[in-house]
């Protein structure tokens, strides 16, 4: 094989990985790092380095998208923010003490539990606007669109969204991954917010997550150009393409599909770390 | 004081906050455009003069090891470029890309300082010490 085809198969592979990532909203690195371990034997560390670059692009690409719909929360993003790029920072120091064994076990289950978020239904609770203090004072707060009115919401719990969003910055830096299923948990169940503030403010997020962890990445030689450069590309290019399929498609059928792929994966990464063959 | 607000001032700031956002997000989408292109062209150089050697990623090579093609550093990026090396131009794309969601928080840090909001001004530095931290010291 030479580098040119294998080159171009690792870009039609995370073509596909961001187009299926775009349209289940998991993201495309969590399915790029397995199917580059997995099927293209990459070593790991060089696989969490490219995907890790890729989720920045495409969380910083598809930004403009999501910030005209009028949902993400600039304040509550931010302020979320210093929990996951400090827990980016940790996780991403500990990718050099734990095995790659232990990655990719931790991998795995994250797959297994991405499956599992992917079916929930995007119902919104009811809006909380009950005070809560902290959020009140950290102005944890916003209105979104809703048919013809606006309604406001205040977040709950704020300690609680806060130290979740820690681990999912520490999942995004030992694994390379946008960690998104983690975030929307945050916001969603832990702080109350309405599911489309939560799933679009956690876009926005990902990239400034990834960005913390990609400094120390490159130093410890994790990001390969030759590698970066078709992985980066093409999950950007399909989740681009996704995400215009998406405005026009019903994806139920879609999402059980490949929640049945992400599965699968999952329980060969553990298999495979296991066994000591990752 | 966020109770003094009236609901008409509340919608005006949450109206500021729509507006730095979309030119955040337009700022985001340059950077990454931007990005990609040099990332593509790095890519169709590589390939041209890369040979028919068999590339494998399946052993790590640490970035003091003779057999690690990491770009590990921003210096070497530059000696990368000056050498003109299509992995240097690779590298240069993605550090663009790194810089990016930084120079996001930065313009956000800007707008909250323009809004008069010292708090978010405050946290948003915060976050920037953190990124700049893991760039310049991570290792």
């Amino acid at each position: 094989m030479t580098i040119l085809t294998f080159t171009l198969a690792i870009f039609a592979t995370s073509l596909v990985a961001g187009l299926l990532g775009a349209l289940t909203g998991l993201g495309g690195g969590v399915v790029v790092v397995p199917v580059l371990a997995l099927l293209f034997h990459v070593d790991i560390r060089y696989a969490i380095g490219a995907s890790l670059v890729s989720v920045i692009a495409t969380s910083s690409g598809a930004a403009a998208a999501y910030v005209r719909e009028g949902f993400s929360n600039i304040r509550i993003g931010m302020f979320l923010e210093v929990a996951t790029t400090l827990g980016a920072l940790g996780g991403a120091y500990l990718t050099a003490m734990v095995s790659t064994h232990a990655i990719g076990i931790v991998f795995g289950l994250v797959l297994l539990y991405s499956a599992v978020a992917s079916f929930r239904s995007d119902h919104d609770h009811t809006p909380r606007t009950a005070s809560d203090p902290l959020a009140k004072r950290l102005r944890l707060e916003g209105e979104y669109p809703v048919a013809e009115h606006r309604q406001s919401y205040v977040a709950q719990r704020v300690p609680a969204g806060f130290g979740i969003m820690f681990l999912a910055g520490g999942l995004s830096g030992l694994l390379g991954i946008g960690s998104g299923a983690v975030k929307v948990l945050a916001m969603d169940q832990a702080m109350r917010l309405p599911f489309k503030v939560s799933t679009t403010t956690s876009n926005f997020m990902i990239g400034v997550t990834a960005a913390a962890s990609a400094g120390i990445y490159l130093s410890r030689g994790y990001i390969l150009p030759s590698l970066a450069m078709p992985v980066m590309l093409g999950v950007l290019g399909g989740s681009l393409a996704g995400s215009r399929i998406l405005v026009r498609a019903r994806v139920s059928t879609l999402r059980m599909v490949f929640a049945v792929v992400i599965v699968a994966l999952g329980v060969e990464m553990i298999y495979s770390s296991a066994t000591g063959k990752l | 004081m966020a109770q003094a607000h009236s609901g008409r001032q509340q919608s005006t700031r949450s109206q500021q906050d729509q507006k730095l956002e979309i030119a955040i997000a337009m700022l985001l989408r340059s950077g990454v455009f931007a990005a990609a292109a040099l990332v593509l062209l790095g890519g169709v150089l590589l390939l041209r003069h890369g040979g028919a050697h068999v590339p494998s990623y399946a052993v790590f090579h640490a970035p003091g090891d003779p057999r690690s093609t990491a770009l590990p550093s921003i210096a070497s990026i530059i000696a990368g470029l000056r050498g003109g090396s299509s992995a240097g131009i690779i590298g240069l794309g993605l550090l663009v890309l790194i810089a990016t969601p930084v120079a996001r928080v930065a313009f956000a840090a800007a707008g909250f300082a323009r809004e008069r909001d010292w708090l978010y001004t405050a946290i948003s530095a915060l976050v920037l010490l953190i990124l700049v931290f893991s760039l310049l010291h991570g290792r």
